[in-house]
């Protein structure tokens, strides 16, 4: 059967990892490649790279990071971060990337995602969703979580579905960095509305959050960033306990 | 040893190319090339495939004389060609993808959508699923049965014969993932991502 995957997830800047609290606030620590090494290793079903190198001087260096680790991870590579066009997806399809997560540019012009999905194949192309609450809905964030777009978080997860998005990125702006767990509300609804798998991201703090994504929020993966990165708990850790609760997973 | 991956414009192949030239190191020679001289002079030939079943088909067509080519190594020649994802799709009579087209007609049979029951079963495909081996395949040495495998994909393969079939995997109902056919082989997953396992696999076609 097929199984839940876990999906340790490095934030980039500049070539090196970074974690931030909120968006903001983050703290250096490590080389990319190493780190990815050690997660495949591991046993992570995925990797995924958040570029968030902001300046566009620096912007290259991700591709350089992506083809190092391609030839020495080997499975799937998820990338992401300031992703604009088809030109862009080329780029990092071309230096190892396995499918490219599109955020900011898949609500500025849903065209992006038409169009490389119908180039590449729907197989490598994810639509990242930052949704945060606004009371009894939710509201797609653009830019790294700086501008509130207004669009209901429900209704474009449909759109992208409908536009060719292979998969979604579901991430909580408000449970970002928080560890305080998914917003389980949010991800069930989201995948309960569309046909495609979606990755639930943002606030894991324990693994009977990955237990919650899974069960409670109906995601067919669960992506964490610090529990892994500052060495909380290990993939095989999360596969262990996920395992322990009846939870279908590679070991 | 040579051994060719075609490169037709079928999207992203990088992680293949990448995975045979770790598994080869420097004892075989991995050329990525569409020039048919070429691969009429390889020993071996790697098919991928990514997109849909009617791109990966016109994109071959549109390199003149590819098709034959590859239908002399395989059919006349028979030497030994695996197939990846639409790579092994495309070894049926037709295929459903976006309209009817015409496949290679290697491995007769269709490629159609997979059934998921109404919504049931998420589509596409995508993650770690297990291989049912049904029969011994060359590729499978040293593989054990129930052995994880990487899957992205909505369309499967519906070969007539199933003597071909060598594993199946289980999602919505038990879908073909792998065949073999005399020089022929296919896998529905992405051995090049599928971990040492994954390796493995290419490692055993590397040495056939």
């Amino acid at each position: 059967m097929l199984k839940n995957r876990i999906i340790p997830c490095l934030d980039v800047k500049n070539g090196r990892i970074v974690k931030g609290i909120n968006f903001v606030d983050l703290k250096d620590a490590g080389d990319p490649v190493e780190q990815a090494k050690i997660y495949s290793d591991g046993g992570a079903d995925e990797i995924c790279f958040l570029d968030i190198t902001a300046s566009n001087e620096n912007r290259d260096i991700i591709y350089d990071v992506v083809a190092k680790t391609s030839k020495k991870c080997f499975v799937p590579l998820t990338v992401g971060g300031g992703v604009r066009s088809v030109d862009d997806i080329n780029k990092l399809l071309n230096c190892g990337a396995d499918k490219v997560s599109i955020n900011t540019a898949a609500v500025q012009n849903p065209e992006v995602v038409l169009d490389s999905s119908k180039k590449f194949g729907s197989q490598c192309i994810v639509v990242a969703i930052d949704a945060k609450k606004n009371e009894n809905k939710w509201e797609i964030f653009t830019h790294g979580g700086r501008n509130n777009t207004g669009i209901d978080a429900i209704e474009f997860a449909k759109k992208m579905e409908l536009s060719g998005a292979g998969e979604l990125l579901v991430t909580s702006m408000d449970r970002d960095g928080t560890q305080v767990g998914y917003d389980i509300d949010l991800m069930s609804k989201i995948s309960s509305k569309v046909n495609i798998p979606v990755i639930a991201s943002g606030g894991v703090g324990n693994l009977d959050h990955l237990v919650d994504g899974i069960k409670l929020g109906k995601a067919s993966a669960v992506l964490a960033a610090s529990i892994f990165h500052y060495g909380k708990f290990s993939v095989k850790d999360a596969k262990e306990y996920l395992n322990s609760k009846g939870i279908p997973v590679r070991i | 040893m040579n051994i060719t991956i075609v490169d037709y414009n079928s999207g992203n192949i990088s992680s293949v190319i990448n995975s045979f030239k770790e598994v080869a190191k420097d004892k075989v020679h991995i050329e990525v090339t569409s020039d048919l001289n070429k691969i009429k002079l390889s020993d071996k030939v790697v098919l991928p495939g990514q997109g849909s079943f009617k791109s990966c088909v016109d994109a071959l067509s549109n390199i003149n004389g590819l098709v034959d080519t590859l239908n002399e190594f395989v059919i006349i020649n028979k030497k030994p060609l695996l197939g990846i994802c639409v790579g092994l799709q495309m070894f049926a009579d037709i295929g459903y993808e976006e309209t009817e087209t015409k496949g290679l007609g290697w491995i007769s049979g269709k490629v159609s959508k997979i059934d998921n029951q109404n919504g049931k079963y998420k589509l596409p495909h995508i993650g770690w699923n297990q291989l049912k081996i049904v029969k011994e395949s060359k590729i499978f040495k040293g593989i054990e049965n129930n052995s994880h495998m990487y899957f992205v994909h909505s369309y499967e393969i519906i070969p007539e014969d199933k003597s071909v079939v060598s594993a199946t995997t289980d999602y919505s109902s038990s879908i073909v993932c792998s065949v073999e056919k005399e020089n022929i082989f296919g896998t529905q997953f992405h051995p090049e991502k599928s971990d040492k396992i994954g390796l493995r696999i290419i490692n055993n076609f590397i040495n056939l």
